[in-house]
């Protein structure tokens, strides 16, 4: 497969004159990409140096335009100290633009702590997640048959640095990989597939590979999901949360055969599946699992003090390219969630993501419906999303609720943190509908009073 | 209230009346709230769903309806149903209900209380309960007195056979028609007991209500005629009738007419003749009443031989007027369900697909029993208390209870109207029987403690000559609630105030033994604990399950089945939107409205011919089968099988009414092919073309696999075929308890053969290739 590999390079001199163009370089970078699920997990230790004659503040990540579309998430992470005396330093990092990228090369711009003096050198760890990046190979696959996926990415990183020594991990789920591309030194150990070390790569160098394997881990995608939190200053805090599920793997092609799935398990749907899990608040109560047309017997909860674990079934299971819908609600104790800042403001702390493990949503929006007559709300989230505010009428309202909208895409388990909203709040707005109702009950009663006593006939009898 | 307010104030009767009125109401409230919280069994047993299957179809029209607004549901023709017919539902609906349950969702969300459709639609038939028991004691409270209205509703608020029809969740046109019924009820007794044009007028649009309702309402329309020809037949004519009748003929025809599924209906069908016919007849005796009144006596018998000469060839001629309307409609002006009403034997004979449908049976004894339990014991004893005094309310309950004992008799379903009459007549004996008992005891007593007091040497024997005043004097400590209560019926009544009275001093006379009073009573409240036993039960076990969710206790917890809610999710979101779905009828509603998926013949049973079409598909060989569903244009046929877990209400047991129905109009099909010396069955005796049918192969396909006999548990036997390959089916889903299962239809194969095909296969794009070749049953 040699034929099949090309190494681009572009002009030193266009690289330099880049924002950020310090002389850096990569003395030594290893690269591990987890394929064993769905979400592909990339841990890409760098130690960088700087060769320039300036202090270097901050280093550059560059991903193939293939790639940056379906980057969830960058995480960096400086390391100082020894091997057992090892500290993490979380790094600033941040999409940024470059004006003359290479083929749409997306990048993303990390600041160090402390800027790189020339000569220096520092280990980074870096993070990545890819979703949608597993292909299924063929594309439809019958009931009896396993999952095959391809995975495409470079052998050699993509970066705008010189790279001194570089290997790469590939970790399958299983040892059946059907092929690899081989860019010598390449080889395959068990469900590793090592490529390099490759010595001394320029700039921008690409070695497209494609990876065949098979991957019967549950595709777990959700389309859509709307979290809404709705905050009672009454003692609760209610979520109510609509899926829109689907089965992201190969497609199911022809017969669905009940014997089949229930007798023959091991051979038949292994890449289908029927049960998830959802890691919920602890204390939670009030749980319920239901679609548009009814409810779900099949589920189970188990509460414990750190975390409770929902475990449930859709209606039916789901093989590739199957579809459910359905919602899950559920009440946990206002105190865990909602305190008062030192301002006098309240903060509502909440966990974003998704419940669901090991699942990608393609589209989460998470809706915070504040108590009737809250003011002035602000949000604080470690990352950016869309934001906007509705208004909502709930039961009895008048003027309605303020509702914090914010929308992300392309959202992992590793969004899962937490996140506040911030509001004032008078408490005697909790009286109104309380009031309202008691003063409805009076004037009924006021009103059938009035009608015993007065007499409405013309003639006197 | 104007009866407290005419009054003085300050003195004890009056305050007697005030509190009574209070307490009476308080009870009626906790009437309602019983009527209410004893429906609910269904959402604390299982979840707040929507139950079985004509409540799907109603749920459904019911969102259309809160999502585009009335006139748009005016106008709906439905393509999702019928396929490729289509019905026009705006017109074929009775919209009562629909639109009852969308105005309280839209008055509830336009005051910011954000209830889902379904839940509205879940709890309006237990409020409609509660305020049909509260109608029911306006009724009986016309007839007889608060005390027996208060009996009445208590007794309807938890009779089974209402609460079959009304459990939270049942969303049918009989939840809100029974009360109408009922409304309507009272209300022709209040105008008749008042004569006044008012209740007339509310009593017109009352009708207009049921009529919306439930096609019931032509039960109204004969019983009230019926009920003023008794009245004038035994000389009772008084323009109070006149009043209470002419106006709901003329307003309530014309409203009638209103509603689409009606319309010109309500003149032109026999079944509303009888109203027309003593409308005529209503005249002419007013007309008799009035000419008597003016003329001399002498003059008005010379009148009366003109006129009877005169009258005798117009009624000849209107008569003949009328037999030829009815001779000039189909099915001589009656509805195939009315017929099959007056001539019970009428459906089973001519009409299958009402024949089919369990509810039209005649009920069985045991199903009386279940139904109104007690009330069966007490209705006669209610008759004869209506017969003294018969007064014109009292001749129409009576009429009442024969014709829904009638009726009831002839189909099962309708035992629903039978159960409020029951209610009112054993209401009034329960008052009446309590009223006897509670003034004898309380005439003994005081007579008893008299004797002590004054005259201790007084026999026992004493007490009939001063029956009167031993009462009067002492009888109000014992129980203030009950005098207070008669009190105020007779404040209230003055129309039939003579009448009470005479009861009242003739139940003086009737003075029982102390202790056989108390016996009696306590057997009477024993009774009473009884039948709300019963009826709770009922409510809790009989008819509170949903029937698309079914359980089961075993020794290791409780099953849930939930397969037909798992099998419609699978088609709403597995399947193409525009993906038509063949079934039997049965799951027509519940496929169109929680799969979203046209059907092709659903419950609502218009055209018979689609539905034979749909039977003789599933009672073909498999080509013949396949040929008729891929000319109709469906993609999926699905079967319901309850092999596999024992549930016997599924297609295999229903086959033989899809292969009657379907030979009704496709000759080929002949009932005798499937069955083996008269008997029905599927295993290795059953005839070849039982065994070769669609819904066979499509039921049993593949079943012996699961326990490698392949035994049946519904029909207890092991199957006759048991391995066989389905060629021009494929089996695309089927539930976690098999009991749904959904084949797609393979497309058509190509003609080519042999070398030919190969060739083409060569050319042909790779995934093509590829699922032939896979495919085992080509």
């Amino acid at each position: 497969m040699a034929a099949r590999i090309w190494i681009f390079s572009v002009a030193v001199a266009l690289f330099l004159s880049f924002s950020s163009g310090h002389d850096l370089q990569i003395v030594n970078a290893e690269r591990r990409i987890d394929l064993s699920s769905h979400i592909v997990n990339a841990f890409l230790t760098l130690k960088v140096e700087n060769i320039g004659k300036d202090p270097a503040a901050d280093m550059l990540l560059a991903f193939p335009p293939t790639q940056i579309k379906h980057l969830s998430m960058v995480q960096a992470m400086a390391i100082t100290g020894k091997k057992k005396k090892k500290t993490y330093l979380p790094l600033d990092v941040k999409p940024t633009e470059q004006p003359d990228a290479p083929n749409d090369t997306g990048y993303f711009l990390v600041s160090f702590a402390t800027p790189l003096t020339p000569g220096e050198t520092v280990t980074l760890e870096v993070l990545y997640i890819l979703t949608h990046s597993l292909e299924p190979f063929p594309s439809e696959i019958a009931q009896s048959e396993s999952q095959l996926v391809y995975y495409r990415d470079s052998a050699v990183i993509l970066s705008p640095y010189h790279i001194k020594q570089q290997t790469t991990f590939f970790k399958t789920p299983s040892a059946r990989v059907e092929s690899f591309t081989s860019v010598d030194p390449a080889n395959r150990a068990g469900k590793e597939i090592k490529y390099g070390p490759y010595e001394d790569r320029a700039p921008y160098s690409y070695a497209p590979v494609i990876v065949h394997f098979e991957n019967n881990s549950p595709f777990v995608v959700v389309e859509e999901l709307v979290r809404e939190i709705e905050i009672s200053h009454w003692g609760s805090l209610q979520i109510t949360e609509h899926y829109r599920l689907t089965h992201g793997g190969a497609r199911h092609k022809g017969v669905f055969s009940r014997v089949d799935y229930q007798s023959r398990r091991s051979i038949s749907g292994s890449s289908s599946f029927n049960a998830l899990l959802a890691v919920l608040p602890p204390k939670v109560n009030s749980v319920y699992y239901r679609d548009n047309i009814g409810n779900i017997s099949t589920s189970h909860l188990r509460t414990g003090f750190k975390k409770s674990e929902l475990e449930f079934e859709p209606r039916y299971p789901l093989f590739g390219g199957w579809r459910a819908t359905f919602i899950i609600g559920y009440r946990v104790p206002l105190e865990d969630y909602l305190f008062e800042a030192p301002d006098g403001r309240r903060y509502l702390n909440f966990t974003f993501g998704c419940p669901l493990v090991e699942t990608i949503v393609n589209k989460l929006t998470i809706k915070v419906v504040l108590p009737e007559g809250s003011k002035d709300p602000s949000t604080v989230l470690p990352f950016t999303v869309n934001q906007d505010l509705q208004v909502k009428y709930s039961y009895l309202d008048i003027v309605g609720r303020t509702v914090v909208v914010l929308q992300k895409d392309n959202v992992v388990p590793t969004h899962n943190v937490p996140f506040q909203v911030y509001y004032t709040f008078k408490p005697i707005y909790m009286l109104a509908e309380p009031f309202m109702l008691v003063s409805a009950f009076f004037f009924v009663f006021v009103a059938s009073l009035a009608y015993v006593h007065i007499d409405l006939n013309i003639v006197k009898k | 209230m104007a009866a407290v307010e005419s009054l003085p104030p300050g003195t004890p009767s009056a305050m007697r009346n005030a509190f009574g009125t209070v307490l009476s109401a308080l009870i009626l409230v906790l009437i309602g709230v019983l009527a209410f919280s004893i429906r609910l069994f269904s959402v604390i047993k299982y979840e707040s769903v929507i139950h079985e299957f004509d409540p799907y179809f109603n749920y459904r029209v019911t969102q259309f309806l809160s999502k585009n607004g009335i006139y748009e549901f005016w106008n709906w023709f439905d393509d999702r149903t019928w396929y490729p017919l289509g019905r026009v539902i705006g017109g074929t609906v009775y919209p009562g209900l629909t639109l009852t349950a969308g105005t309280i969702w839209w008055v509830l969300n336009s005051i910011n209380i954000p209830l889902s459709v379904e839940t509205v639609c879940v709890f309006t038939a237990p409020v409609f309960s509660a305020f049909a028991s509260w109608a029911t004691y306006l009724l009986t409270k016309e007839v007889k007195g608060s005390g027996a209205g208060l009996a009445a509703a208590a007794l309807l608020a938890m009779v089974p056979s209402y609460i079959s029809r009304s459990v939270a969740g049942s969303y049918d046109n009989e939840a809100v028609a029974i009360f109408a019924l009922i409304f309507t009820f009272y209300l022709y007794i209040k105008t008749l007991n008042t004569g006044s044009l008012f209740y007339a007028t509310l009593n017109a649009i009352a009708y207009f209500y049921m009529v919306c309702s439930w096609g019931g309402y032509t039960f109204i329309i004969n019983l009230i005629p019926m009920h003023v020809l008794l009245c004038i037949v035994t000389g009772r004519y008084s323009p109070r009738l006149y009043i209470a009748y002419a106006p709901l003929v003329v307003l309530g025809t014309l409203l009638a007419a209103l509603v689409p599924v009606v319309g010109f209906n309500a003149v032109l069908t026999s079944e509303h003749f009888a109203s027309f016919l003593v409308f005529i007849i209503i005249h002419v005796v007013a007309l008799v009443y009035y000419i008597k009144g003016i003329l001399t006596p002498k003059m008005f018998k010379v009148a009366v031989t003109l006129v009877v000469s005169i009258g005798l060839v117009v009624c000849l001629i209107v008569v003949a007027v009328l037999v030829a309307l009815v001779a000039s409609s189909p099915t001589g002006g009656w509805s195939g369900r009315s017929l099959s009403l007056l001539d019970p034997t009428y459906a089973s004979k001519y009409i299958p697909i009402i024949a089919s449908v369990s509810e039209h049976q005649p009920p069985t004894w045991p199903s009386y029993f279940m139904d109104i339990n007690v009330l069966a014991f007490l209705v006669p004893a209610g008759i004869i208390a209506c017969f003294s005094p018969l007064s014109d309310a009292s001749s129409f309950v009576v009429l009442y209870i024969v014709m829904s004992v009638y009726f009831s008799g002839v189909m099962v379903r309708l035992m629903l109207v039978l159960a409020p009459a029951a209610c009112i007549m054993s209401g009034i004996a329960l008052s009446q029987a309590f009223d006897v008992f509670t003034g004898s005891i309380k005439y003994q007593l005081s007579s008893k403690s008299k004797d002590n007091a004054e005259d201790n040497t007084s026999t026992k024997n004493a007490p009939k000559d001063d029956a009167s005043s031993g009462k009067t004097d002492k009888g109000e400590e014992v129980s203030k609630e009950r005098s207070s209560k008669k009190g105020k019926k007779k404040e209230r009544e003055p129309a039939e105030k003579l009448s009470v009275k005479s009861k009242i001093v003739k139940k003086k006379a009737l003075v029982l033994p102390l202790e056989a009073s108390i016996v009696a009573l306590l057997l009477l409240i024993m009774l009473g604990a009884f039948y709300v036993i019963h009826c709770v039960w009922a409510a809790a076990e009989a008819y509170s399950a949903p029937s698309i969710v079914l359980t089961s206790q075993s020794h290791d917890g409780l099953h849930v089945f939930d397969d037909f809610r798992e099998s419609y999710a699978w088609l709403s979101h597995n399947t193409d939107v525009d993906d038509k779905v063949a079934s039997w009828w049965d799951y027509g509603y519940q496929t169109t409205a929680m799969a979203n998926r046209t059907v092709i013949v659903d419950n609502n049973t218009w055209n018979n011919t689609h539905i034979a079409t749909v039977g003789t598909a599933m009672s073909s060989p498999e080509k013949a089968a396949w040929e008729i569903f891929n000319s109709l244009d469906v993609k999926y046929v699905l079967v319901v099988f309850g092999g596999v877990i024992g549930y016997p209400s599924d297609d295999i047991n229903k086959f033989l009414w899809m292969v009657r129905i379907g030979g009704g109009e496709f000759p080929h099909i002949k009932e005798a092919d499937y069955l083996r010396d008269g008997q029905y069955r599927i295993d290795s005796e059953a005839t070849p073309t039982m065994l070769n049918c669609l819904m066979y192969k499509l039921c049993y396909y593949r079943f012996v696999e699961t326990d490698g006999k392949g035994y049946d548990r519904v029909r207890r036997t092991e199957i006759g075929k048991k391995y066989f390959k389905l060629t021009h089916f494929e089996e695309v889903f089927t539930s976690h308890h098999w009991m749904v299962r959904i084949y797609k239809l393979k497309p058509q194969k190509n003609r080519i053969r042999g070398r030919v095909k190969k060739l083409k296969q060569k050319t042909s794009s790779g995934v093509s290739s590829k699922s032939v070749k896979k495919n085992p049953w080509m």
